[in-house]
């Protein structure tokens, strides 16, 4: 291997194995999964624009739905996070490249096939999943459309894409550091992908353990979900939250990362607190593996499970605050400017706030019998997500772009992109709040009268939200394609290697590994 | 090997690490696996509807396709290896990702037994009426009592004869007082026996290979397949014995369901462990592996051990209590 | 530092705008907190806020939502003003020099401490309510309540009094081809009726997937497994007609499954008991009686609408069913459709209706398919058919 640089053609994008193009791969291949799963929900906005039903039968919409959360979740969030992963970990840890690039590629490659299989299902006889994005047995079994069997494979192989992907990260990180860069001077974005990636070894395998029973029930007489064998519809909820609880922190610790290296630049101020920002990383990361059932407080649980839960919940909220009250005091005495990726973290760590304190209104077990299974969840998770997750991926996306193609993005358009974001989101996910408290059940593809004025609102909302993020691709591409030379630095004095490479970083960085004082 | 950095302190003691060139393997290796699983979802449902299709065909294709990438993979990863190419840091990298590999798998194995400790103490006793999740129980599955084994189902119970989900029967399970022939003859015993020596004697084939002593390495290394045939051949009798003796199948209620999918997918891993084995035993007989460069077998043994220690979990929490 | 200073129309922006924002949101939390006193009328619109509902329960419930909001509300004015302070006060463009301070083991042992302290005194109201919620002994009246895809079933144990309770919104109001009614989507055939000031357990558990059984003035939300059974309990202390619906993803129909609770005196109730049971004894009478085509075809129709149309469509043309028109089963010999009607299709959508539907109404409703939709088979079931042939079984 030596200096050269990408193959030609198409042939590159297929075969590589260089860490930039895969990184450029998954987040292009997020960002059409972002599309998709936007344009599914705006047709759930649609629908739900007025009482009545107007557009789509509701055995359509319940597959929107569905689709709708798994394309989101498992499409564009996750694969967004590791094409970051990709791109930025081996330079800030100054490695050549991933540990396995093999299997790297192969950890990409999987994705597109999966979600083929996933989307054809929706033109499938009997239609596509119909079940929620938890698909809860035994509607997911017994009462589940056919194409139920190719949504379980299309999960086994997501899930196998992601543990290797995971295997990667850990063992770049652990083994490929350059000399001298200690555990303790890493980068959070590279801890918080750390810890991502251990959580993600632990709980796809149980994913794919619980898709594996629903196949076998479906198909081989099992009685896993089913009383009159024995079994338990509420075993299902206790393996799915097993691994869907620590999933959703998945989807957020990655961003804790972003946000904490872009606060600091443009507060032009050390990061503060960086020791316990890895603690309460870990801690919320543990705390995750024991509060898996506070989406199950109605199931009708023995009331000392029910405290446990309820208990164990409340607590995330100390480490989680702990990285709040971290970010706020990097920003008390610093030296401010709003450039874009500085203007997604602040609203991060605001809207990100709104949504953990819903989240922990939700953890208290008897007032959640009142939100559970309301539009207050949907708006509890889409301010966690939305403002969370997707804000933090672009603002990680606009403060690393210069870096990427050598070019600077166009700071008003970017500007002007946050704007209109920051709008469309509130108007879009705010009302759901009311709505939710005044009773409106999710899932539903019509609703009683009380509730139409703030669905319209938030159906408005959603469009401008969606009409937004056609301002991102152009953004992005008209970067890509021209734009003003950026500097090696980019910004002013950022902290971490990847500053010290030439903007647009060469295709093969660190074959000699730098020497981290 | 250039260098490309702008960094000026460069490290005197610095290996490269190879990043292998482009590579056809990773992407044929998903449309294969793509055409396995579209083909395997195809024949279940074609299965279930009790159609004829071709759901089997591109299945096997998909099968044939797949192993042989992987074959090619591996061979090429082993060639670059024994060419030198592999720095000690690319070592390590490998051997970080067996080990988180393996720790998948463990968690894999902890959906199932979490099932299993689930069903077994709560909602089994809840169904019976104990508790208070069971105090009303019976306005359901009146008259059915809880046993573990679950030989007779709340369905049967309720629905005698009409009921869809039927349990083992009497007797049925695979428990030791159930053992058809004394504890002598309970398969069970002896399996377990048979791999905790296999784990022995894989170790013994290490040490061996450690000294450089590639007799003693080889011929351990064999008789470790061997075992892990006749555990094999073993578990295969037993499913005979549960199935056309005893009646016992996966669908013998949520006994049959844990018995099944937790020994199964155990004996599946047994059969990948035992393929790993098998594969180092001929690359052991084609020279390869010195003391100081032998992670493939290591990697397989590793594997090897991690079987053994779900198979004594599973003979404790599923043979014994 | 005026040499830092960007362009002035980024500052001027920034001084300003947080702070409309921010004042924006704290007048927009305080417009929140008072909607929480409106009475919760029925259909009213603009609702912001949790009804209190009329049990002490949902009182409760109610006092603990208010006081974690205005907890979380108090942490979010400090955090947030402290955040807005130094967006204002320390921007680059006004100058402000970047200090250096990184770390304090002071300041990061506080606010561990003190937000957990927070934690320790939510959770202590949190559990008590708990607890008094879970306490579902010494029931005046005990209901089963199944759900079914898309129907609730009601059943007073130790009454002989049981029956279904289905959504009457018309199609028409739901296409849009008829303007919406004042309870759209919440309302429905049979109300469960309960006395108020006794204890009412419930009793919950469901025939196919999972419901939840959730009305919101109640604050009661359990869900309904199949083969298994939740109890929650209700005091109810006002008369009232109090709504809900089904609130865990149960297939097509999950939206249109609402729960009507009419809560009246006991005095009331009792004589709406008795009602119930004289209703149920004529109904055994008209059972041994003859209907003649135009009987049965009429009511096989009402039957069809309220049990059918939601899997098979309002025309017999199917939708999560298969179309009922020219099919083998409606054209077939009539003891094969009967007895898939009282035994329905294992593992699939299908009920058995043999239990849901009275001897009639399954009488009725198997004459109706067989000669509607041009299905014009031209033959009849009388209800002692019916009971003949389940006696046959
Ligand atoms: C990124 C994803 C993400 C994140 C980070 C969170 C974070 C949290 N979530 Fe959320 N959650 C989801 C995604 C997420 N959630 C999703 C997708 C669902 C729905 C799934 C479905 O059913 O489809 C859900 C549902 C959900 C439920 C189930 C609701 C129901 O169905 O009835 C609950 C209940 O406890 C809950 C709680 C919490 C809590 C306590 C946190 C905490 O981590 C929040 C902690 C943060 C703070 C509290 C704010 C900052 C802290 C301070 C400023 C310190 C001081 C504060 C105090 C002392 C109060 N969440
Ligand atoms: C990260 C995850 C994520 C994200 C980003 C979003 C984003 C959005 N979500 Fe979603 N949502 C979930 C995760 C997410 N959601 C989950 C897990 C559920 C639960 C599912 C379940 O119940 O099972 C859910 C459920 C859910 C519901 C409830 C559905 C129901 O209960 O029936 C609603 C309703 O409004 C909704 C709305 C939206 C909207 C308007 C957006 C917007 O942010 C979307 C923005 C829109 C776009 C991005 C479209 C842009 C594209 C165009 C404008 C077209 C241009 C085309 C080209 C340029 C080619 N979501
Ligand atoms: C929850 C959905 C649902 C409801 C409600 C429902 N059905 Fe069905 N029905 C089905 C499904 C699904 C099938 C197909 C079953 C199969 O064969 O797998 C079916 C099959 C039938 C068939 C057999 C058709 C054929 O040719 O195979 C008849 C007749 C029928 N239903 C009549 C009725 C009547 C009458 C009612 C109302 C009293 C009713 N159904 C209510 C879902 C439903
Ligand atoms: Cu029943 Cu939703
Ligand atoms: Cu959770």
């Amino acid at each position: 291997m030596g200096d050269h640089g990408p193959a030609k053609g198409f042939g590159r994008w297929l075969f590589t194995t260089n860490h930039k193009d895969i990184g450029s791969m998954y987040l292009w291949f997020s960002f059409a999964m972002f599309l998709m799963g936007g344009v599914f929900a705006l047709v759930i906005r649609a629908e739900l624009f007025q009482p009545g039903l107007q557009l789509v039968e509701p055995e359509f919409f319940n597959q929107m739905t569905t689709m709708h959360g798994l394309v989101m979740v498992f499409g564009a969030v996750m694969p967004a996070f590791v094409g970051l992963a990709n791109w930025l970990i081996p330079m800030m840890v100054g490695a050549p490249d991933m540990a396995l690039p093999r299997m790297n590629n192969w950890s990409f490659w999987i994705l597109p096939f999966a979600f083929a299989l996933l989307t054809s299902t929706l033109f499938m006889e009997g239609g596509g999943p119909n079940f929620g994005w938890t698909f809860y047995a035994p509607l997911s079994t017994t009462y589940a459309p056919p194409s139920v069997t190719y949504f379980i494979f299309a999960v086994h192989i997501m899930g196998a894409s992601s543990i290797m992907g995971s295997i990667n990260i850990i063992a770049t990180i652990l083994n490929m550091r350059a000399p001298g860069m200690t555990l303790m001077k890493m980068p959070l974005f590279v801890w918080t992908w750390l810890i991502t990636a251990y959580l993600l070894i632990a709980v796809m395998p149980v994913l794919a353990g619980c898709v594996t029973m629903m196949l076998m029930d479906i198909h081989f007489g099992t009685s896993f979900f089913s009383a009159a064998g024995g079994g338990d519809p509420v075993l299902f909820q206790h393996v799915f939250w097993f691994f869907g609880h620590p999933e959703v922190y998945i989807m957020i610790l990655p961003a804790f990362g972003i946000v904490s290296a872009i606060i600091p630049t443009f507060a032009r101020k050390p990061l503060f607190g960086y020791a316990s920002m890895v603690y309460a990383t870990a801690s919320i990361a543990f705390l995750s593996f024991i509060v898996w059932a506070h989406h199950m407080f109605t199931v009708g649980m023995p009331i000392a499970g029910e405290l446990f839960f309820m208990y164990a919940t409340m607590l995330i909220a100390v480490p989680t605050g702990v990285k709040v009250f971290n970010w706020i005091t990097t920003m008390f005495r610093g030296s401010m400017s709003f450039e874009t990726p500085m203007l997604f973290s602040i609203a991060f760590v605001i809207l990100f706030t709104i949504g953990g304190f819903s989240g922990l209104m939700l953890a208290i077990a008897p007032a959640d019998f009142q939100y559970h299974d309301t539009y207050f969840v949907v708006a509890h998770f889409h301010y966690v997500l939305v403002p969370g997750a997707i804000f933090s991926i672009f603002a990680g996306v606009y403060y690393w772009l210069p870096k990427w193609c050598g070019n600077m993005y166009d700071e008003r358009l970017g500007k002007a992109h946050f704007w209109l974001s920051f709008v469309g989101l509130n108007v879009t996910f705010f009302p759901m709040h009311f709505v939710g408290l005044a009773g409106m059940p999710r899932r539903i593809p019509d609703y009683a009268l009380q509730f139409a004025d703030f669905n319209q609102i938030a159906s408005m909302g959603a469009f401008l939200f969606g009409f937004s993020q056609v301002f991102f691709l152009f953004i992005v591409i008209k970067t890509i394609r021209g734009g003003k030379q950026a500097t090696d630095e980019v910004w002013e004095n950022p902290e971490g290697l990847e500053w010290t490479i030439p903007s647009p970083a060469p295709y093969h960085t660190f074959t000699t590994p730098p020497a981290v004082k | 090997m250039s260098s490309e950095t702008h960094m000026t302190d460069s490290n005197d003691d610095y290996e490269p690490y190879y990043v292998p060139e482009q590579s056809a393997f990773p992407i044929l290796a998903s449309i294969t696996l793509f055409c396995l699983i579209f083909g395997l979802a195809t024949f279940f449902n074609q299965l279930k509807a009790d159609e004829a299709g071709s759901g089997g065909y591109i299945a096997i294709v998909g099968f044939l396709g797949f192993v042989s990438v992987l074959f090619f993979w591996f061979r090429q990863a082993i060639m670059e290896n024994r060419q030198g190419m592999n720095s000690l840091q690319l070592k390590r990298s490998y051997v970080w990702g067996m080990g988180w590999f393996i720790f998948s798998e463990v968690m894999f194995f902890f959906a199932f037994f979490g099932a299993l400790f689930y069903v077994r103490n709560f909602a089994g006793p809840w169904l019976g009426g104990e508790g208070d999740k069971g105090q009303f129980m019976n306005l359901l599955w009146e008259g059915y009592k809880y046993t573990w084994p679950v030989l007779e189902t709340p369905d049967q119970v309720v629905n005698g004869a009409k009921a869809v989900f039927v349990g083992a029967g009497a007797h049925n399970s695979m428990y030791p007082a159930d053992a058809h022939n004394g504890l002598l003859g309970w398969l069970p015993m002896w399996n377990t026996i048979i791999l905790l020596s296999s784990s022995v004697t894989v170790h013994f084939a290490h040490v061996g290979l450690k000294n450089d002593n590639r007799k003693q390495f080889k011929s351990w290394l064999l008789l470790t397949v061997l075992l892990a045939i006749v555990f094999l051949y073993l578990q295969y009798m037993e499913y005979h014995e549960a199935y056309v003796d005893l009646g016992l199948t996966l669908e013998s209620g949520i006994y049959g369901t844990t018995f099944f999918m937790l020994t199964g997918f155990h004996g599946f891993h047994v059969f990948l462990g035992m393929t790993m084995l098998l594969i180092m035993l001929l690359r052991a007989q084609n020279g390869h592996f010195t003391h100081d460069d032998c992670f493939g077998f290591e990697s397989a043994s590793w594997y090897w051990h991690f079987v053994d220690v779900v198979w004594v979990c599973l003979f404790f929490f599923v043979y014994i209590i | 530092m005026l040499f830092f200073s960007k362009r002035p129309t980024i500052k001027s922006l920034m001084s300003v705008k947080p702070f409309v924002v921010f004042s924006l949101l704290a007048l927009s939390f305080q417009a929140f907190a008072k909607s929480g006193e409106v009475a919760a009328g029925e259909a009213q619109r603009w609702v912001t806020n949790m009804t209190q509902g009329v049990t002490a329960t949902s009182h409760e419930i109610y006092d603990l939502h208010m006081l974690i909001f205005m907890i979380c509300v108090w942490i979010g004015v400090v955090v947030f003003g402290i955040m807005f302070y130094s967006m204002i006060m320390h921007r680059k463009s006004a100058g402000a020099v970047p200090s250096k301070f990184h770390e304090s083991t002071l300041v990061e042992l506080a606010w561990t401490i003190i937000p957990a302290l927070i934690l320790v005194a939510m959770a202590v109201p949190a559990t008590s309510t708990l607890i008094k919620i879970y306490d579902t002994s010494d029931a005046d009246i005990d209901i089963k309540v199944v759900g079914y895809q898309w129907k609730w079933q009601y059943e007073y144990l130790g009454e002989e009094v049981s029956f279904f309770s289905n959504l009457t919104t018309p199609q028409d109001e739901i296409y849009g081809r008829a303007p919406k009614g004042e309870h759209y989507l919440l309302e429905v055939d049979e109300p469960v009726v309960i006395p108020i000031n006794k204890k009412v357990r419930f009793l919950i558990t469901a025939n196919d997937v999972l419901h939840a059984w959730w009305v919101p003035a109640l604050a009661v939300k359990r869900d309904a497994i199949p083969g298994y059974i939740n109890d929650v309990w209700t005091i109810v202390d006002e008369p009232g007609i109090y709504r809900g619906q089904c609130a865990e993803l149960c297939g097509k129909s999950h939206g249109f499954m609402p729960i009507v609770v009419h809560a009246m005196e006991e005095v009331d109730y009792q004589q709406w008991l008795v009602a119930k049971k004289v209703e149920a004894e004529e109904l055994k009478l008209a059972m041994s009686q003859s209907f003649s085509m135009d009987e049965l075809y009429a009511r096989g129709e009402k039957v069809y609408q309220t049990n059918c149309v939601a899997c098979h469509g309002p025309t017999g043309a199917g939708g999560v069913g298969p179309t009922l028109i020219g099919s083998s089963i409606t054209t077939g010999p009539m003891n094969g459709h009967l007895s898939l009607m009282i035994n329905g299709v294992q593992g699939s959508a299908m009920q058995a209706f043999g239990e849901q539907l009275n001897n009639i109404d399954l009488a009725a409703v198997i004459t109706y398919k067989r000669n509607a939709w041009g299905n014009n088979m031209g033959d009849m079931l009388q209800p002692v058919d019916v009971l003949n042939h389940k006696r046959s079984l």
